[in-house]
């Protein structure tokens, strides 16, 4: 646990920090009546890919448990534990995309994706709904349904959230090709 | 702070309590309610837990918005457990006790009633708690009670860095909405693909997003240059000591979770209390 | 006396750089001593405080050449947590450096991190908070505290390791004037009374010289040009070779012809001892200057009538402001934070409505046009261009207002070069915006306003945090706009700004509209320089020392041959 630098910490914080603003103030209706999109996941998926799997897991959690503290309806924890799985699965990514280090070309899009896809089908079609049997014994049909909804819906935000700012922010950091004026 | 937590600050007992013991208490409690599904343990749950709203001064006026959203919830939960599962009750208990046919395998059994009447009270058992947590622990000490019960000290200031930066975070998300919406971009239009909504989130994020990374940049100097990090514990200004309601606290929570195992173990023989 | 810092011989190389950032520093620095180091931009003074205080290397990785000794140590031999014990960083970034939930445990931080009992943090805490004056402010968040406020918090936070250094990094860079001058008389009294030894990195010379100095050390390139007290300096002529800003009066006295020489004292304008030929000089100088000829004014572009705005929680942010803004102008709106400079902006944007009033562009009510509508009016840039810039490639983000409202790709094409042509950015069309300089970004975001082709574009503090090259770079650009026919709105709390560039200016405090006139008039007019947390300018008090009576006619006719002699260089 000391393992963690200082600025893993506070990635930890601003990471929890975005995804409880997002997840709780920006509501982007979707197709689906009375539901929203969850764009949080897509800046998880940044803070995994930049600074990898014990960052994005924590950050997964705090701000998922923050959302429920603040809603006051209790702390789901089978959720929360598993917006802390795709934290951590999409944190895998952090070694094959590179994003500070490399371009962010189409073999990392495609790999970043990979971690992504897999990451929302354990997050949200195992943990979410095995705990949610386990612990709130609730039907099974009803939380693999609910499971694959989200996971589809999630998949395809941060594919496209998280790629675009993904790209954004390897942008921002210098490379070291050189540019020249036209 | 803003107050998205909604601390109320009063003075009562449970306010006077530290925030390791009553998180302590909130878990223990937590998981005691989760695993039994006893209806007679849950409603004593919920008269103890109404005790102590009262002891702590918090009137429902002061949570009502967060009940009313919780209370949508819990139906919506019901509602969606009812559609996949009307016979789920009958799969838990093996008996079926039908009171009112519907049509197809939508019927009304007495067992899934009781089954929904254990997910309801659940529900009615923990809010109370849980609202308690939040109205009466002050942000400030909640990072120092993670401490407390155990939770690596970094991690539990992480937590603290979260909270001292969301209002920072939602205002420069404010900002940044708006000075889009004059460039010309629309956030809610309903009629739009949900693709292109995406696209419209990401433009929002993306300088959302590249200047919270510069932040932590900054904020990680600025603690390390204030000894962050350099010893394996820290001590926290917010820190009180432990007083006799806080021990209270913590048996209670301990009670509620031995008890909860005790009925499941020798009373009910499973989680599950079966009178038929 | 032993030197408390001493570099020798000193380099830096960040370890992801080709060339060493700094070369051959040779510097000491002794118990009490109060330094001032200067220097434009990318001159190695900030990586000279990162040495100082072991961000570098332990946080920007690089190597040392050289020594460098810190009482006596060699500093490649302690870690950041033993340096912070002698050294305490005010870093230029209040909210940044404010980590706590609350003032109290913000000016903690550092006792908690070196396990201090509770009884005897909350002590300290107690003590070091009367220092700064925050002691009534203890329970704040953050939030809660102006900008002055905050950075007394940052303060309170390194002194209670009782260290022996301050380091301040552009203390000023983020403050009202006002409150800037009390920054510097805190600075000066806590380094006095604590016998600390205070470095200053700081490129507002004339306001850091509001108080002694002991020495100032102007850096370039990666090394040190000069070490000398602030009185040999301003002799020099090495403030304008480096392009750091000389004090006002230090300018105007030159203009005059007056030679500054030591014996005249010009360190302070209140200590500056001019011979009676100098005054004559001076005097014979402004009478022989013509008056700014009045501005032509054009027809009106924005009527703001009767505006009265509360936000929701009952804060009472404007009442009864009424102004005009017309075509060709460029008006600088000036007052402290909170004083309703942004809350105004917001309501001609269309961000908020207001209760009372209404809004007129172009002689039409704003009331029924949506913030969109309203931008192609009016353009809002923001303060940090980071905050602003959505896209990857330069020419996306130009042409995203025009893509937005449908028009077609060889009008956007268009548009998007001949804007650039406009801010000076044809060349880096194709580049992705994050290849660009903070001024550069600055004029991307301008761009991409400006290529909705609005009558009038408003920018908040668009200066903040600049060197005066950089600054200029900036000003420049915008006057420029402004002459090929763009009306300008500046919302900015520097003066030099407004004196320099602006028309006109419009004062606000606690919500209501002060005053509505020239900078000259309004700079030289004490009660609303009190009134608004304004300064009076050093010009102010050069005319008084000289004999002249106009101390308004005279501001007003330095100010029009110090731009034409900028135009002309």
């Amino acid at each position: 646990m000391q393992k963690f630098s200082v600025k893993d910490i506070v990635a930890i914080a601003i990471g929890a920090a975005l995804f409880f603003v997002l997840g709780r103030f920006v509501a982007i209706p979707s197709p689906v009546p009375n539901t929203n999109i969850s764009t949080q996941y897509g800046v998880l998926a940044l803070i995994g890919a930049a600074f990898g799997p014990l960052v994005a897991v924590l950050a997964g959690l705090i701000g998922h448990a923050l959302i429920d503290f603040s809603y006051g309806w209790g702390i789901w924890w089978s959720w929360v534990i598993a917006s802390g799985v795709a934290g951590l699965i999409m944190g895998f990514s952090k070694r094959s995309v590179k994003l500070s280090e490399e371009k962010f070309d189409k073999a990392k899009i495609v790999k970043f994706n990979v971690f992504q896809i897999i990451a929302h089908l354990v997050a949200w079609v195992v943990v979410a709904p095995v705990l949610d049997i386990a612990m709130y014994a609730e039907p099974v049909n009803k939380v693999f349904v609910q499971g694959l909804v989200a996971a589809c819906a999630n998949i395809v935000t941060t594919a496209i959230i998280g790629t675009i700012l993904c790209a954004a922010y390897s942008a921002a950091k210098p490379k070291k090709d050189s540019l020249e004026k036209k | 702070m803003m107050n998205i937590f909604n601390y109320i600050e009063r003075k009562s007992p449970v306010h006077a309590m530290t925030g390791a013991s009553k998180l302590l208490c909130l878990l223990l409690w937590s998981f005691g309610a989760m695993s039994s599904f006893d209806p007679r343990f849950l409603l004593g749950l919920l008269l103890v837990a109404l005790v102590l709203f009262k002891i702590s001064k918090i009137g429902v006026k002061d949570v009502q918005f967060m009940l009313w959203f919780t209370m949508a919830f819990c139906l919506l939960n019901n509602l969606l457990i009812y559609l996949f599962s009307p016979q789920h009750g009958v799969e838990i208990y093996g008996t079926c006790h039908e009171l009112v046919h519907l049509a197809g395998r939508y019927n009304i059994t007495a067992e899934q009633l009781l089954y929904h009447l254990n997910v309801v009270l659940k529900y009615l058992a923990t809010i109370p708690i849980v609202l308690l947590f939040v109205t009466t622990t002050d942000p400030s000490e909640f990072a120092s009670s993670l401490n407390r019960i155990g939770v690596n000290y970094k991690i539990a200031y992480s937590v603290a860095l979260a909270l001292r930066y969301i209002p920072d975070i939602q205002r420069e998300y404010h900002d940044i909405t708006l000075s889009l919406q004059a460039r010309g971009v629309e956030m809610n239009r309903k009629k739009a693909a949900l693709i292109s909504r995406l696209k419209t989130a990401s433009g929002t994020l993306v300088p959302l997003i590249l200047s919270s990374m510069d932040r932590i940049e900054v904020i990680s100097n600025a603690m390390e240059l204030r000894s962050f990090g350099k010893n394996k514990k820290r001590t926290w200004y917010r820190a009180r000591p432990f007083g006799a309601w806080d021990i209270g606290a913590i048996l209670l929570g301990l009670a509620v979770l031995l008890l909860s195992v005790a009925l499941s173990a020798f009373v009910n023989h499973g989680r599950y209390y079966n009178p038929f | 006396m032993e030197p408390i810092i001493s570099f020798k011989d000193f380099g830096f190389k960040y370890s992801v750089q080709k060339e060493p950032t700094l070369h051959h520093i040779d510097l000491d620095i002794y118990p009490g001593e109060k330094i001032l180091i200067a220097g434009p931009s990318g001159c190695g003074k900030s990586t000279l405080v990162s040495c100082l205080n072991g961000l570098a290397p332990f946080a920007y990785a690089g190597e040392y050449t050289g020594s460098l000794k810190i009482r006596g140590r060699e500093a490649r031999d302690t870690d950041i947590f033993e340096r912070s014990k002698v050294i305490g960083t005010v870093l230029q970034d209040s909210d940044a450096q404010f980590v706590g939930l609350t003032v109290a445990e913000d000016i903690a931080f550092a006792l908690e991190n070196d396990q201090v009992e509770v009884d005897a943090m909350h002590e300290r805490v107690r003590e070091v908070a009367g220092l700064v004056n925050v002691q009534g402010h203890l329970q704040h968040a953050p939030g809660d505290l102006s900008g002055g406020q905050k950075q007394r918090v940052s303060l309170a936070g390194v002194l209670v390791d009782d260290v022996d250094v301050l380091l301040f990094d552009e203390p000023l860079a983020n403050l009202d004037p006002a409150t800037g001058e009390s920054a510097i008389e805190l600075i000066d009294r806590i380094g006095r009374d604590g016998g600390k030894t205070v470095i200053i990195i700081e490129h507002r010379l004339e306001d850091v010289l509001h108080r002694d100095i002991d020495r100032v050390i102007l850096m370039d390139e990666g090394r040190i040009l000069a070490d000398m007290s602030p009185r040999e300096l301003l002799c020099s002529d090495l403030l304008s070779r480096t392009g750091i800003r000389e004090p006002l009066y230090i300018t105007a006295l030159k203009y005059a012809g007056v030679t500054v020489r030591p014996d005249i004292c010009p360190e302070h304008i209140e200590t500056l001892r001019l011979s009676e030929d100098d005054r004559a000089k001076v005097r014979d100088w402004f009478e022989h200057l013509p008056d700014p000829a009045p501005n032509e004014l054009g027809e009106a572009l924005l009527d703001a009538e009767n505006i009265s705005f509360a936000y929701p929680n009952g804060h009472q942010a404007l009442e009864d402001i009424s102004f005009s803004v017309r075509r060709g102008e460029m008006t600088a709106i000036a007052g402290r934070n909170g004083a309703g400079k942004s809350t105004m902006c917001k309501l001609i944007c269309g961000f908020e409505k207001q209760q009372k009033g209404r809004i007129l562009l172009a002689g039409e009510d704003a009331a029924d046009l949506s913030i969109k509508e309203r931008a192609e009016h009016v353009g809002y840039v923001m303060q940090n261009p980071n905050q602003m810039i959505s896209k990857v490639f330069i020419k996306d983000e130009v042409g995203l207002g025009l893509v937005l409202r449908g028009r077609s790709a060889e009008e956007i094409d268009a548009a998007v070069e001949e804007t650039l042509k406009t801010c000076s950015l044809s060349p880096f069309i194709d580049w992705p915006v994050s290849a660009l300089s903070y001024g550069q970004k600055k004029r991307v975001t301008i761009a991409s306003i400006l290529s909705l082709r609005p009558d009038m574009i408003m920018l908040d503090e668009p200066t903040a945090g600049q060197d005066f090259r950089r600054y200029t770079e900036i000003m420049e650009f915008l006057e420029e706009l402004n002459r090929s026919g763009v009306t300008v709105v500046l919302i900015t709390h520097d003066m030099h700004l407004m004196l320099e560039y602006a028309h006109r200016t419009l004062v606000f405090s606690e919500g209501h509209l002060l005053a509505d006139d020239t900078p000259a008039a309004v700079l030289s007019d004490p009660a609303l320089i009190e009134a608004a947390s304004l300064k009076k300018t050093s010009l102010y008090d050069l005319a008084g020392l000289c004999g002249i009576g106009d101390p308004k006619a005279f501001t007003a006719r330095f100010i029009e041959s110090d731009r034409k002699a900028r135009r002309t260089p």
